[in-house]
């Protein structure tokens, strides 16, 4: 037999959970969030937290099973391994290939100087090609003033301007060229190979030769007489002429001292006469240094002006 | 008195932290609904900007005052949340860890919605027994010119009333100044005389309100910034300038109380309440009609009135139920005994309301306007019936637009919480802004041996 009780139309949950306060008839739950939702939402809407998640957490949801797949030292290898291979293939593909080296703008003994200089096993691959290095080793070179490298299509282009020979220097080992700023560019075999360029020598010549320069520009109506400038003591040039004469000029400011000697020549010929040696190194008081011969004559001819003036 | 003064500085200070941080919670706790926004700080306004404000204002054609926006910050509402309240009646809080939930609920959806956590609030409140007091203060001024210093000292001077046994002082703004025989100043620093005066408007609340109100909101994790009376919000919010200027009153009529608050200069000089509202009605239809509270809160909101017509006759509710009597929950009643239900309580309401303005001396100001606001103010005809017995003028006030309010929050019902923004925004100077007279203060004695030693040398 059926209970003649109708059953509730509205059924409250037994399992909804009840938030504390007075329960509404229908028992409904309460909207407020708990105090520990309350916070938590507080807590997750302050500055650091909302920067961390929209930053942190992306990371290391990245980051995290990548570092634990590569912590196995196999897979790590492995992964090397393709990378390398698929760098090789790149690298060997045909486009990349540098097949000819072509130098402008050198002598053809730079142009094999610099050949062996680089040892390049052509072909090679551009990628293999450290332009900037093979630049370095060939102006290392002492001929070359610069060199211009570019890659033209499996050409290495190689653009050199050389240096140019502007004296010759002699030491004791041999004859060297140099340029005008005094660096030296080559070994020469003999002095008559180059007879266009002047000669110098001396330690350290090398390093005034700007000034050496400038001294045979100045030297004017001597230089057909010139045979070359020595180094003193690497401070002070000697200018040697022909016929063994030497002009020994100061440290400082040989040019004009060279210029008032040329004035004198010029007056009273002083070069063409028997003087071994004019010694400039004091501006104020200048040497003539007399050969044996001239100091005879002079010393008799002095003798008898003395016994003139006695008679 | 001392301790609240410390406290209300305290308030200011959680305000201006605030402020620097750029985000403001606004609570109204109310009696039928509490209501949280979160205001945000956007910098000084540029005169552009106010331009696109007043155009805006009056082309959607409300009555919202547009205050001077000028040297105030733009804000923007970002997030809002409303719910029904739950431990709070006739205005302050009945049951605490009730209303503690209630206000979580809200904080949290406003925060949800504004994608922010704040951590000060201002709070409103409409009950607590409020009650004013105007006092007066006299104090000759020291130097030529009045200074902050004689500010201090004329407060200092005004005569305190006997506030009664746990009372605490919710609002005291200098309404009025007084230098020599010249009246109606309202900033008097910087002036010449030598007579200061001030009037102060007091208004007191319950300590216990407060207390209750603010721990509820400490449990919340949030920092009281601020408390505000609902009944002075309002008026703020829904008293148009010149209104403000030349006298009014706002009446917001609420769920569990009617707030009264008088404005007078751009000042408010009364504020009372009285403890019924919205909520009576509806217990007066569930009473009457035998229906539970919440359809009697349907009923009324659908199908309420004050000003029966002879339409209203044929005019038949429908009254659903579900106690499982045919009877009962198939009744039909016309419209006119619902109007004869609520009538007379609305009627004691605002008999009740104009007891209180009439006490106020509502009668002597220059203009008489009176506001109705509030959610019941919302029941059709309730304007005429209230010119009828408050024998004013009477206009129904909506509150001002402000950026960003929802459209669903934008109805006379929540006058006090735009009126909170206003308040957090820039509020009317009060006692506690201004500096503490030298006198009183041990802590100055070095600055008042420096002052005298510049004075004598």
């Amino acid at each position: 037999m059926q209970p003649l009780i109708a059953p509730k139309r509205h059924q409250s949950h037994p399992s909804a959970p009840r938030v504390g306060g007075p329960s509404t008839p229908l028992g409904r739950r309460d909207p407020a969030p708990s105090r520990g939702s309350y916070r938590l939402q507080r807590f997750l809407l302050s500055p650091w937290v909302q920067v961390f998640l929209r930053i942190g957490v992306p990371i290391l949801i990245i980051a995290l099973p990548l570092a634990v797949y590569f912590s196995d030292t196999a897979r790590r290898t492995a992964a090397m391994t393709v990378v390398q291979e698929m760098k090789h293939t790149i690298e060997e593909r045909p486009e990349y290939q540098v097949t000819l080296m072509s130098i402008d703008g050198a002598s053809p003994e730079l142009t094999d100087g610099v050949r062996r200089a680089l040892a390049l096993k052509l072909p090679i691959s551009s990628f293999h090609i450290d332009l900037a290095a093979l630049r370095a080793q060939i102006e290392n070179l002492d001929a070359v003033a610069h060199a211009d490298l570019r890659i033209n299509t499996g050409i290495l282009q190689v653009s050199i301007s050389e240096r140019a020979p502007a004296l010759v220097w002699r030491l004791q080992d041999g004859l060297h060229l140099l340029d005008a700023t005094g660096r030296r560019l080559a070994l020469l075999r003999a002095r008559t190979d180059r007879m266009d360029l002047p000669l110098i020598a001396g330690e350290g010549a090398n390093l005034a030769a700007q000034e050496a320069l400038r001294l045979l520009m100045a030297a004017g109506r001597l230089s057909p007489r010139l045979r070359g400038l020595v180094r003193v003591g690497a401070r002070r040039w000697d200018m040697v002429l022909d016929r063994g004469q030497r002009i020994l000029l100061p440290q400082n400011d040989p040019e004009n001292a060279l210029k008032r000697l040329i004035a004198l020549d010029q007056a009273q010929s002083l070069l063409a006469r028997d003087v071994p040696v004019i010694d400039l190194r004091i501006t104020a008081r200048p040497v003539l240094q007399l050969s044996p011969q001239a100091l005879e004559v002079l010393r008799r001819k002095n003798d008898n002006l003395s016994v003139g003036t006695k008679l | 008195m001392k301790d609240l003064y410390n406290a209300q500085r305290m308030m200011r200070n959680m305000r201006k932290i605030a402020l620097q941080k750029g985000v403001i919670a606004l609570l109204d706790v109310g009696s039928s609904k509490i209501t949280c926004l979160i205001l945000r700080f956007d910098g000084e306004v540029r005169p552009s900007d106010l331009a696109d404000v007043q155009a805006l204002s009056s082309a959607a054609g409300t009555h919202g005052v547009v205050p001077n926006f000028a040297r105030q910050p733009l804000f923007r509402i970002i997030g809002a949340s409303t719910t029904k309240s739950r431990g709070v009646g006739f205005g302050q809080i009945e049951v605490m860890n009730e209303t503690e939930r209630a206000i979580r609920t809200v904080v949290q959806a406003a925060q949800k919605m504004a994608n922010l956590k704040v951590d000060q609030a201002i709070a409103c409140f409409s009950g607590a027994e409020p009650r004013s007091y105007g006092l007066v203060g006299e104090t000759q001024v020291r130097e030529s010119f009045v200074s902050e210093q004689d500010l201090a000292r004329v407060f200092a001077a005004c005569h305190m009333p006997d506030l009664g046994i746990s009372r605490d002082v919710l609002h005291a703004q200098p309404v009025n100044f007084v230098l020599d025989a010249r009246t109606g100043l309202s900033d008097p620093r910087g002036q010449s005389g030598t007579r200061l005066a001030c009037d102060v408007h007091l208004l007191t609340v319950e300590t216990n309100a407060i207390q209750n109100l603010a721990y509820c909101i400490k449990r919340c994790d949030l920092e009281l910034a601020g408390v505000a009376s609902s009944a002075y919000l309002s008026g703020l919010s829904s008293l148009v300038e010149d209104e403000q200027e030349l006298g009014a009153a706002c009446i917001d009529m609420g769920g569990g109380t009617t707030g009264v608050s008088i404005f007078v200069k751009k000042h408010m000089i009364y504020a009372d309440s009285v403890t019924m509202g919205g909520d009576h009605i509806s217990s007066d239809i569930s009473k009457g009609l035998q229906v539970p509270l919440a359809m009697a809160e349907r009923i009324k909101n659908m199908h309420g009135g004050v000003q029966a017509t002879g339409m209203d006759d044929r005019e038949m509710i429908e009254i659903s139920g579900d106690s499982g009597d045919w009877d009962k929950d198939r009744r039909q009643i016309s419209r006119t005994e619902l109007i004869g239900i609520i009538r007379p309580r609305v009627e004691e309401i605002l008999e009740e309301t104009r007891a209180r303005l009439d006490a106020a001396g509502f009668e002597h100001l220059p203009s008489q306007q009176i506001v109705l606001t509030g959610g019941a103010a919302q029941l059709p005809g309730m304007d005429g019936l209230a010119g009828k017995i408050l024998g004013r003028r009477v206009r129904l006030g909506r509150p001002m637009r402000i950026n960003g309010l929802p459209q669903a929050l934008t109805g006379s019902a929540f006058s006090s919480i735009v009126g909170a923004c206003l308040f957090a925004v820039q509020p009317q100077d009060e006692w506690w802004d201004f500096d503490v007279p030298s006198e009183r203060y041990p802590a100055h004695s070095l600055k008042r041996a420096l002052k005298w030693f510049g004075d004598n040398w």
